[in-house]
């Protein structure tokens, strides 16, 4: 069995003529996303939907998902299935732990992106050098890693003071920033109420009060990724690895090398991910990554293998994370927001005149703004499944438009090209 | 040809039995490196084998792995990764307890009472492995992906239904909650082994019959044949007249409904409520059972019985301060390390393959005599 799976189902679509969208684009896309968003604040009187708060909350919850995207990122790229990111996850959140309580946070973020390192240097052994399906690998990682962890724990912990057998002492936080001066100011006009400038206010005031450094960090890498997978020698030969690995070989590139290096770099991305999960919640606890590995790798394909794309992913689902925590009427405007996305999805579907997913999406969509309507409030639990079933129907509904590396997930040997 | 089913039979063992060695020296390092005698852990797991008590629960934990197992190697033997299983045994194993805790199941006769939750526990597995084999073939979606996300589906949707406004009563003297409990008549009662105090499960039939039926529908059907055929060559299928698309959802049903099963032994056999504390993380088991016991009904069983007794000997670990999670790195190191060794053996009977085409090539013709 491979990785890839059964071509069934796949359509294989004729590459449309590239038409490079422009960075404006984006930019207004986000912009009128902010419009409808303050449209259903003022209709539902959810005033958390965009608060300074929900925005700062949002943001934490967003960056080890983003980072967990970005190392499934580098290792698709590479044409290798990363499923063990779960588990690279597991090994960051204890490094961070171990060190962190010791030697301060800065050593257990280092500590957590050699463990992560470690791991995917693990996967690289199993699915490069021995040919190992990429996903059976990943799982057993992902299976071997939380009991490792668990073991090491409870030697480690269970003595450490305020450490126990799945909790390890607490770890001091990094330091956070803010942009001074410019936070009170939004903060004036955040509380006035206003038709999206507040919404605006408070969306900045989020993003520039009390941010921690690590956050940064998190954006920095973002940049030096997309620099250095798109914009060097370097890159590009990685990508080829991903896309014709036996033709980037006929052109001298010593494939095996590439693949190691993205795997080891997504193994430690995946463990800087988890260690900033520990540090933000001052502590390694048993089961702190609680599927985000998943998450990530959920986050990369709703990306299209993009880190913008991977970034904006990230930024949903640890929005909707955040609301979880921001009280029910947030929540209940969700559903809305839902439902009028969807009925965007639907239209751009209709002018690119594909009518069935078009109507799939308006009926889906209409459910959920009926659901709004007859409902006063959503079930906290049913709200953890919304980035799942975001996903879902992301996936269903635009599949279309994404564009996988061509070799992901088969198997590559030296020398066997046709 | 005798000496090369021989040597096939000799190679197909050396990858299992390999990956245990290599796996045993890995936690013995482990266990030397964190100041524990590997050998005294060793010989305390073995110990404790000689209870009654510990073999009767290793086979009642080899009962459920090895029923996750099959609804694993069902979609492996198709190419289709079912990750699923842990989401759909859940889900069906709550919706499944709700029906048979249900007070009008009361006055039904006890065979029919199991039958209609074993039945309704199939169903709630089909269909939610079904979305996948649906959007699979409609639209394409990766299974692998669409399961990852049907399991954190079912997660919320089991934390959303078992709550007290809606199928779960509080259990009495604790702050647990479950489903209602499933009395006398609906409970499977289990098989007494000598020596134990706890039972086996009633429904290690259950798992037998499933093996045997898997066995069947692979070697002796034609949906088995053409099940094989696709996970060999799927364009070869197509050629001789398989509907791929027919095959990937029937097979995705399929396993959904062997996945159903997972969660009945232990329902049915001993909590008789599905609860908060209802085992979970079956289904990854399942998996790793598979890889070890390589989709053959027998392999798996064997698979199963070292995993579910791994699993029980390693709880007079903690007696003697030895965290007892070492296990879980060694079931890893397993997986891991078993497919490493099938691939290694691969390779190698690959290259014996070819010196024997090459001799036997070579005492009848030379490249000058096929010339000429």
């Amino acid at each position: 069995m491979s990785a890839s799976g059964l071509a069934v189902g796949v359509q294989e679509t004729v590459a449309p003529p590239r038409r490079r969208t422009s960075p404006m684009i984006y930019f207004l896309l986000a912009i009128a996303a902010l419009l409808v968003v303050s449209l259903v604040r003022v209709l539902t009187g959810a005033g958390n939907l965009t608060s300074s708060g929900t925005v700062a909350a949002a943001l934490t919850a967003a960056v080890p998902i983003a980072l967990a995207g970005l190392a499934g990122l580098w290792s698709e790229r590479a044409g290798v299935i990363n499923i063990g990111l779960e588990g690279m996850m597991v090994l960051g959140t204890f490094g961070a732990g171990l060190f962190g309580w010791q030697w301060g946070p800065w050593a257990g973020v280092l500590a957590g992106v050699v463990l992560g390192a470690v791991g995917g240097l693990i996967h690289a052994v199993a699915t490069v050098t021995f040919g190992v399906d990429h996903i059976i690998s990943g799982v057993a990682i992902t299976l071997a890693a939380p009991g490792l962890t668990l073991f090491l724990a409870k030697l480690y912990f269970t003595d450490a003071p305020g450490g126990g057998q799945k909790q390890s002492p607490p770890i001091e936080d990094v330091p956070h920033v803010t942009i001074p001066g410019l936070s009170s100011v939004l903060a004036d006009i955040e509380q006035q109420q206003w038709f999206f400038v507040s919404d605006l206010a408070g969306l900045l005031r989020g993003l520039t009060t009390d941010v921690s450094l690590l956050t940064l960090l998190a954006v920095v890498l973002f940049f030096v990724t997309a620099y250095v997978l798109w914009r060097t020698a370097f890159g590009l030969r990685l990508r080829s690895c991903g896309e014709a690995p036996h033709a980037a070989e006929s052109l001298g590139v010593n494939v095996y090398k590439y693949k190691y290096a993205a795997i080891t770099m997504s193994g430690a991305l995946a463990g800087l991910g988890g260690a900033i999960l520990a540090v933000a919640s001052s502590q390694f606890r048993d089961g702190q990554t609680g599927g985000r590995g998943y998450i990530g790798l959920a986050s990369m394909i709703f990306g299209n293998w993009r880190p913008g794309g991977v970034a904006a992913g990230a930024g949903l689902f640890g929005y909707t994370d955040a609301m979880q925590l921001r009280g029910e009427g947030a929540v209940h405007a969700l559903l809305l927001l839902l439902g009028i996305a969807l009925l965007v999805l639907a239209v751009v579907q209709l002018r690119a005149k594909r009518y069935v997913v078009a109507g799939v999406a308006t009926v889906i969509g209409a459910l959920f703004i009926l659901w709004f309507a007859l409902t006063d409030q959503v079930p906290p639990e049913l709200v953890s499944a919304a980035p799942y079933v975001v996903t879902l129907l992301v996936l269903s509904l635009a599949a279309q438009r994404l564009r996988v590396p061509k070799w992901i997930g088969r198997t590559y040997r030296r020398g066997e090209g046709g | 040809m005798g000496r090369i089913s021989l040597r096939s039979v000799g190679l197909g063992l050396a990858a299992p039995v390999g990956a245990l060695v290599f796996a045993l020296l890995v936690c013995g390092v482990i266990l030397s490196i964190t100041g524990h005698q590997p050998f005294d852990v060793a010989e305390d797991m073995i110990g404790s084998l000689e209870r009654p008590r510990t073999v009767a629960n290793s086979l009642n934990s080899a009962t459920t792995y090895y029923l996750s197992a099959v609804a694993v190697a069902i979609g492996f033997k198709m190419r289709l990764f079912n990750i699923g299983v842990d989401g759909q045994y859940r889900l069906a194993a709550m919706l499944a307890a709700a029906l048979a805790g249900a007070s009008f199941m009361e006055s039904l006769p006890s065979v029919l009472r199991i039958l209609m939750t074993i039945l309704a526990a199939m169903l709630v597995g089909a269909i939610w492995s079904g979305i996948a084999g649906f959007l699979k073939v409609t639209r394409g979606v990766s299974e692998v992906i669409s399961t990852i996300m049907l399991n954190a589906i079912a997660t919320a949707l089991v934390a959303f239904l078992l709550n007290p406004d809606r199928l779960a009563v509080t259990v009495a003297g604790s702050n647990n909650i479950g489903t209602a409990p499933i009395t006398e008549g609906g409970q499977v009662p289990g098989i007494p082994y000598s020596g134990s105090s706890s039972d086996v499960f009633g429904l290690i039939v259950l798992a037998a019959v499933v093996g045997v039926a898997y066995w069947f529908m692979l070697n002796r059907t034609r949906f088995g044949f053409d099940l094989k055929a696709t996970g060999e060559s799927e364009s070869a299928a197509v050629a001789s007249g398989v509907n791929v698309k027919k095959m990937v959802l029937a097979s995705m049903l399929l396993s959904g409904a062997v996945a159903g099963l997972v969660g009945m032994p232990q329902l049915l056999g001993a909590s008789h409520s599905y609860s908060l504390d209802f085992p979970a993380g079956l289904g990854f088991t399942g998996i790793a059972i598979a890889l070890l016991g390589r989709n053959h009904p027998i392999g798996m069983a064997f698979a199963a019985f070292l995993w579910g007794a791994l699993d029980q000997t390693s709880n007079v670990l903690d007696l003697s301060g030895v965290p007892k999670e070492i296990v879980v790195i060694m079931q890893g190191v397993i997986v891991l390390s078993v497919v490493i060794a099938y691939e290694l053996v691969r390779r190698y009977k690959l290259r014996l393959e070819q010196r024997d085409v090459g001799r036997a090539l070579g005492t009848t013709k030379t490249p000058e005599e096929v010339q000429a």
